[in-house]
Parts: C-alpha cells; sequence; structure tokens
C-alpha cells in the first residue's frame, strides 16, 4: 500500500481523537482520546521511517510510547486522588487547580 | 494481500477510534480502545516494524489497559449527561475537527513528497527487528533512552504520590474502618506509605486507633453532605 493511506489513517485517527478531547466531560474517556492521538502521531511516524527506510522513526515512536504510558499513570493517579476527596469526575465542574 | 489486510486493520483501528469516543460508558472506551490497538498493530506489521507491533500489543492493549480498566471499576461508570452548553460545544468541536482534517488532507495532498505515493523504500532485511532497534538505542540514542527510564522513574514515583492513601485506619473511601464489614479482615495499614517500609501493623499507642474505637461507624447515607475534609489531608498539600 501507498504511505500515502497509512497518513490519511492516522489524519483521520487524529482528529477523531481530537474531538472526543474536545466533547467528552469524562477525564477518564479524554485521557484515552489522548491515547488515540499518540497513537496516530505514532503510525505517521513509523509510515515515515517505512517511507525513508531508516529506523529513527521507530526510536522515536518507541519514546512516544514511553511518554505515553507515564502521562497514563499520572493522569490516573490524579482521578484517583479527585475521586478520593469526593469531587466530582467531570472536567467542567474541577474547574480550579488548587488543594 | 497487503491491499486487503491494509483496509480491514484501518477500518478496525477507525471503528475502534470511534467506539471509544462515542461509547457512553467508560469500560466499553476501553475495551474498544484495546481493539483499536490491535488494529493499529497490525498496520505497524504492515510498515515493518515487527519489534513496535510486539510492543504495542504487550505495552498497551495489555498493560496500560489493565490500568484503565482498574480505574474505571474503582472509580464508577461516571456517565455524565451533557449539560446546558454541550451541544453548542459539540457543534463547534465538530467544526473544529472538520477543518483541522482538512487541514491534514491539504498538507498530505499537497505535499512535495514523491515518496508518498510509493511504498517506500526497498526493504532491507534486518529492518525494525528487535536487533536494529536495540543496537540503536544503546548507541545512536542512549541519551533519550537513559532520559526515558528516567521519566517513567519520575512517573511511577508521582503517581504512588498521587494516589496514596493519606492515612491509615480508614478503608479506600476514608472511612473509618469496621472490621464487620469485611469478609478478610485486613491490616489497618494495608496499602499505606507505613506498610511500604514494613510497618505491617498499627502501633498499638496510636491514637487514631482510640479514636476508631469511640467514634461509631456511620454509613454513608446517614452522613451530613458537605463533610470538612479531613485536618492532614488539606495539610498536605
Amino acid at each position: 500500500m501507498d504511505i500515502g493511506w497509512y497518513l490519511v489513517v492516522s489524519a483521520l485517527i487524529f482528529c477523531i481523537g481530537a474531538g472526543g478531547v474536545l466533547t467528552r466531560r469524562n477525564p477518564l474517556v479524554i485521557l484515552l482520546c489522548l491515547e488515540l492521538m499518540l497513537n496516530a502521531a505514532n503510525l505517521s511516524l513509523i509510515a515515515f521511517s517505512r517511507m525513508h527506510g531508516n529506523a529513527d522513526g521507530q526510536i522515536f515512536a518507541l519514546i512516544v510510547m514511553v511518554v505515553a504510558a507515564c502521562e497514563v499513570a499520572v493522569g490516573l493517579g490524579l482521578i484517583v486522588a479527585i475521586f478520593r476527596r469526593k469531587l466530582p469526575i467531570d472536567v467542567d465542574e474541577l474547574k480550579e487547580l488548587q488543594g | 494481500m497487503s491491499a486487503v489486510i491494509f483496509f480491514i486493520a484501518a477500518i478496525g483501528a477507525l471503528a475502534g477510534a470511534i467506539g471509544v469516543v462515542a461509547l457512553r460508558n467508560p469500560f466499553y472506551s476501553v475495551l474498544a480502545l484495546v481493539g483499536h490497538l490491535i488494529s493499529l498493530s497490525a498496520l505497524f506489521l504492515l510498515l515493518r516494524a515487527e519489534f513496535l507491533a510486539a510492543a504495542q500489543v504487550i505495552v498497551y492493549a495489555g498493560a496500560v489497559t489493565v490500568l484503565y480498566v482498574f480505574v474505571v471499576s474503582y472509580v464508577g461508570d461516571g456517565t455524565v449527561p451533557l449539560g446546558p452548553g454541550g451541544l453548542r460545544l459539540r457543534n463547534v468541536s465538530a467544526l473544529f475537527v472538520g477543518v483541522l482534517f482538512v487541514e491534514l488532507s491539504i498538507a498530505i495532498l499537497g505535499s512535495g513528497l514523491k515518496a508518498i505515493d510509493g511504498e517506500g523504500a526497498p526493504y532491507v532485511p534486518g529492518f525494525g527487528t528487535p536487533e536494529s532497534i536495540g543496537e540503536a538505542l544503546l548507541t545512536k540514542f542512549l541519551l533519550p533512552f537513559e532520559l526515558a527510564s528516567l521519566l517513567l522513574l519520575v512517573a511511577a514515583v508521582g503517581a504512588v504520590m498521587l494516589a496514596r492513601r493519606r492515612m491509615g485506619g480508614t478503608t479506600l473511601e476514608d472511612l473509618p474502618y469496621d472490621e464487620s464489614r469485611y469478609i478478610t479482615p485486613r491490616s489497618l495499614f494495608s496499602g499505606t506509605m507505613a506498610e511500604a517500609v514494613g510497618a505491617l501493623h498499627a502501633p498499638p499507642e496510636d491514637p487514631r486507633q482510640t479514636a476508631r474505637q469511640t467514634a461509631p461507624y456511620v454509613p454513608p447515607a446517614e452522613r451530613k453532605p458537605a463533610e470538612p475534609v479531613p485536618a492532614d489531608e488539606t495539610k498536605e498539600d
């Protein structure tokens, strides 16, 4: 398949993820949509790596996966902390970033 | 043959992505994400990224989604109905996403890259295998590799500090621990930092323990709605 098809799929996944981040109000689902956007970026990185025949893009995608795992760990820790303080699990209600 | 596999995997990835966004229950969203990630790893395999495809299935679909499932089942489904202003926000975001996709399409179609219309560079044996990735990580990309390990350490410590229990002698919901409510009694300090450093049992002269015995357990339904946050929770931040 042509590389362009992979880029189109990557753009579609990125747009779906961006729409989810904008519309959903549950922070858990917003984190999932961030995963979608990071994966779309990964797909285009790997597609360009294949296009050039150079494995450096794959290393970049691997580092992106590491950063995504860190983001998930901290984000889920935040959600658990929010839940334990009996605050609403809703990003529209959590307007003030203070303890 | 590769075109057939590509279209099956691409449709699976897009359906999974739409499922993540559209499903109301976060648990089903996580399951849709698993399907999305597995389809995406098939796309990675088509692009000759064997190691990344395996890492995607093991790390993402295996470990990260298990973390999500645990948190979803701890927090609850949390299906929030859209309040006033939600519909307008949805329209604005649909417009934004449409504009974003048009812009990305222009970027793809209008790019001067001739190689986009081809299968890519000729395949070299060993491209994308664990050997080549590992060699590149330990020679050319040693600094990003070490920084990634440091970042993982920081994130692990930060997650523990965020999600730890603030004090012993309470349940996960910060209620006083009542032995009769549990089939399997556990240590008062289980899940706290005190247990992590080796103190498995509450010291007998702990003042919180006597306070627990004097204060009777009140079910959450009978408690006052506006209960002040315990003092040492606010103090820590």
